[in-house]
């Protein structure tokens, strides 16, 4: 655990003073103070092309009145430093009023390790490692042009001082491995990308050799693509694998329950609380509890514990995931889904790790079911826009379906959708749940934060695939 | 305030001197602080306001062909000796790599002109909150408009770039933006859309009134959208999506993606890529630029490339390791382009919208679907109908696809280019491309 105030002029309790003094007749607020560790080591070309470690430490001072947040953040940890960024709340909150909320639950739960996964391997086996990852990537085809390996390990301790000095801390390891390869047969290239990841130490994911498997991953998705045909153009039946194609729920629907959109009513979801948004089997989840994930916390970034946040129950929309400002102006309670990417940015709330519930039918089942469409294994990225409630992702593994038998790869296309209604389009639910592999970070408001997925196979009925083909 | 010039430079040769004591053979290093304040608005109140004071260093350091590099915010010496130790420790057990180096001395930037970039007022959050009352008023003037977000921002930044071989330069910037989001909606939908300005210069920022009813109008007319068969047609890119389309020619083109193979622009210098008409430019001395500078992030000067002329691919955008890979001469575009446009066409924005019977215009597009590896392109896209010239309805929910090589091509651009980003493009059209609806 760092001690924030150890090399500082500003001890703890001249810190809480100001902190208090800030925030009084404020109705919420804190200080966040954060040192982070992470490094990222780089093999590409046949090379070590990058090894380079950072160290950041800053804190981010956040007054709330009403619907107003005043925010002030720095990297010098000093009395200066603190007290000017206190004038500076005071000068926005001109006038406050309100009464500082005190409650905040507590848990003693604890969903990964205080561990630094950094200083667990040493630089030379790290580059032992990715070497090994070359030569044998290499060795396996030679079509293979390009690899591409690297690790990216982090520890993350954060310190929330509320008024009053009620103190909550939290240390949080993450690390990434990922393995991208290009092969090139013909004059033509196409590449295959597969990590994994989450918060434990490198040798949880890479015993055993199991990084052979993320290497043959990547391969294999690769070699599929080079014999891919372009992708259709139009509408027509999709059947999504399970795991990392969940990132269509986190873009069709994930984004659309997050608080803040809700009471700003800009989400197309706004006014569907208790409503039908789904197909009855689909029920859907935000869980920041599941033993160490990418997207799982102890304790979100307002202090408050994580929890499993029911979002849709049975097709039913019951919960929308909250912080602490948007629960309070929506007078409700936080889900613990209060968010940021660091001490630079503002809470938000975001997801955690999302997941589709499994149902009962078997994805046999459904590419039986479908004539002429598409059966989408693996994506790259999506996005959604949150107001029109139209989102995409990018099929990075597709194939087409032909008389209920899967058929030839096709090309990389975007499949677009609407999010209130793509929901009611699910005809089957698999029973194949399957999570990520730990690789997942989400954008908001500039703001990138690790995340997780997980669904089953899914059938939809109808959505349109943005191919080449007419 | 920013930190000036003279405490950056301490840190900076600080560095330096310490990273040579300690073993390493030569060394950058970078320092840079910024300061920005910014007041967000939402439905005519003070939403929130934020402060930001962020310094950074960042070191590399070598020992003959071996390299490695760290980053920090924390400048107290006592953390700075820690790193620049660990630093030097990695790069002693990182593997060598032959074309790993500080630039060549005579690439070097010899003088900083003064581009026009830093504008030392300094305006008041209270200032800025009279400007977005003004804007937001104007923006929500239409009952159809149901909710404005708009943000007013102040950046000053200072930075010192400094290696072992002598090199020490650097100078303020700054920017002030202003945007406004505003969201519509009738019986039948709820649409979003934005507009936003930014400048170097306080006094050449966007009236408040006239952003403001620029995104209101912008957003209003996407109400009520269609979606529309899948069939092969014209499509006409707005500016802010066409620049779009030149940033990824950039990448395509950079000396990395060149060196790795992984372009579909790869061994394409000296051939034709564009039709006749299109001619490109990095042009980093536009006084007030967006993307001016004096030196790249390696120190290397930076000279106008004229990237594309007459549809040939001149240059690659190459930086010191990768231009050694390639044997090729950085030209100091380490970090990327400066002010990058296409030169303008020889048609107006209105015969362009007129030489199609049937077209789409694209307004926005979502999804990260360009490969450069392949070329492929495929996004979700939302804009309007255009038949003979006139918009006829709003469309959402298709996608747009095609490859840059083919689309490259078949690029017809308008004669409305202006520098509104740091990478323009007049409206341009592109005709073959596939688009999927119903």
């Amino acid at each position: 655990m760092s001690n924030f105030f150890e090399k500082s002029d500003l001890s703890r309790s001249e810190a809480e003073n100001i902190i208090s003094d800030t925030l009084q007749k404020c109705d919420d607020g804190e200080l966040y103070l954060e040192n982070s560790k992470s490094e990222s080591i780089l093999l590409d070309d046949n090379k070590i092309k990058n090894s380079s470690y950072n160290s950041d430490l800053g804190f981010g001072f956040r007054a709330i009145s009403d619907e107003v947040v005043a925010y002030s953040h720095s990297n010098e940890i000093s009395k200066n430093s603190l007290k000017q960024s206190s004038e500076n709340l005071k000068s926005t909150l001109k006038s406050v009023k309100g009464t500082y909320n005190h409650e905040i639950p507590k848990s003693n739960k604890k969903y990964y390790e205080n561990i630094n996964p950094i200083e667990q391997k040493s630089l030379n086996e790290k580059i032992k490692i990715l070497n090994e990852v070359n030569n044998y990537l290499r060795s396996k085809d030679d079509n293979i042009k390009q690899v591409t390996a690297n690790f990216l390990g982090e520890q993350k301790s954060v310190e929330i001082i509320r008024s009053g000095g009620e103190t909550l801390t939290d240390v949080r390891p993450l690390i990434r491995f990922n393995v991208s390869v290009m092969l090139e047969k013909n004059g033509r290239k196409e590449t295959g990308v597969y990590g994994v990841g989450g918060r434990q130490s490198y040798d949880s994911y890479l015993k055993d050799d199991n990084w052979k498997s993320v290497c043959d991953e990547a391969l294999r998705i690769a070699s599929v693509n080079l014999e891919s045909k372009p992708a259709p153009a139009g509408e027509m039946k999709v059947v999504l694998g399970p795991g990392w194609p969940a990132i269509l729920i986190h873009e069709a629907v994930g984004h659309g329950l997050e608080g803040d959109f809700n009471r700003k009513k800009t989400s197309a979801f706004h006014n569907l609380m208790g409503q039908k948004v789904a197909s009855e089997g689909v029920t859907i989840v935000d869980d920041g509890t599941i033993d160490n994930r990418r997207g799982s916390l102890t304790i979100d970034d307002e202090g408050t514990p994580t929890e499993k946040t029911v979002l849709i129950e049975n097709g039913i929309l019951k919960n929308f995931m909250q912080d602490r400002l948007n629960a309070r102006l929506m007078k409700t309670k936080s889900t613990g889904s209060g968010r940021r990417e660091n001490y630079r940015h503002i809470v938000l709330p975001r997801m955690r790790n999302t997941m589709m519930l499994s149902g009962n039918q078997t994805q046999d089942e459904m590419i039986k079911a479908v004539d002429k469409g598409i059966f989408a294994v693996s994506f790259g990225g999506g996005q959604v826009d949150i107001t029109s409630g139209k989102f995409v992702f990018n099929c990075t593994e597709a194939y087409e379906i032909v008389n209920g038998k899967i058929g030839s790869p096709i090309k990389g296309a975007t499949l677009i959708g609407d999010g209130p209604s793509i929901l009611k389009e699910v005809s089957m639910v698999g029973n194949d749940m399957m999570m990520d592999p730990g690789i997942g970070t989400c954008g908001k408001a500039g703001q990138g934060v690790p995340v997780g997925v997980a669904q089953p196979s899914i059938l939809i009925n109808k959505m349109t695939v943005g191919g080449t083909k007419l | 305030m920013v930190k000036d010039q003279e405490f950056l430079e301490k840190k900076a040769s600080y560095c330096l001197g310490l990273a040579k004591k300690l073993g390493a053979t030569e060394s950058s290093v970078i320092v840079n602080n910024s300061v920005s304040e910014t007041v967000n608005f939402r439905n005519k109140k003070l939403d929130e306001s934020n402060r930001s004071d962020d310094l950074g260093i960042s070191i590399t350091t070598y020992i003959g062909k071996k390299k490695s590099s760290i980053s920090s915010s924390n400048l107290l010496d006592d953390n700075l000796n820690i790193l620049i130790e660990k630093c030097v420790e990695t790069t002693k057990n990182t593997p060598e790599d032959e074309f790993n180096s500080l630039p060549d001395k005579d690439l070097l930037a010899k003088e900083v002109k003064d581009l026009d970039l830093y504008d030392d007022t300094h305006i008041e959050n209270d200032q800025k909150i009279d400007y977005l009352k003004k804007l937001e008023s104007a923006a929500s003037s239409d009952k159809k408009i149901v909710n404005t977000e708009s943000s007013f921002t102040q950046n000053k930044s200072n930075f010192i770039l400094a290696n072992s071989e002598g090199f020490c330069a650097g100078y303020k910037t700054s920017s002030f933006t202003a945007s406004s989001v505003t969201v519509a909606k009738d019986e039948k939908s709820m649409e979003r859309d934005y507009e936003y300005s930014s400048k170097c210069f306080l006094k050449d920022l966007d009236d408040a009134e006239e952003l403001g009813k620029q995104a209101a109008n912008q957003t209003i007319r996407k109400l009520s959208p269609k979606k529309i068969g899948s069939e092969k047609i014209a499509i006409i890119f707005d500016k802010r999506i066409a620049k779009g389309i030149l940033s990824t020619f950039a990448s395509a083109i950079s000396s990395s993606a060149i060196s790795r193979g992984t372009s579909f622009l790869k061994d394409k210098v000296n051939q034709k890529i564009f039709s006749d008409t299109i001619n490109v430019l990095d042009k980093p001395d536009i006084l007030k630029g967006l993307g001016s500078r004096n030196f790249d992030s390696e120190g290397v000067k930076t000279d106008t490339l004229k990237l594309v002329d007459q549809g040939i691919l001149k240059h690659y955008l190459i930086d010191t390791y990768n231009g050694k890979k390639l044997n090729l001469k950085s030209n100091g575009r380490c970090g990327g382009t400066s002010n990058l446009y296409f030169e303008n066409g020889n048609i107006s924005f209105k015969d362009l919208l007129n030489s199609k019977s049937k077209s789409l215009y694209i307004t926005e597009t979502i999804g990260h679907g360009s490969n450069i590896v392949t070329g492929d392109y495929s996004v979700g896209a939302t804009g309007f109908l255009v038949e003979n010239g006139e918009f006829k309805y709003p469309i959402n929910e298709i996608t747009i696809a095609g490859n840059f090589k083919d689309m490259f091509k078949n690029i017809t651009l308008a004669n409305d280019l202006d520098f509104k980003y740091a990478t323009n493009s007049p409206t341009m059209m592109i005709e073959g491309m596939v688009v999927a609806g119903k």
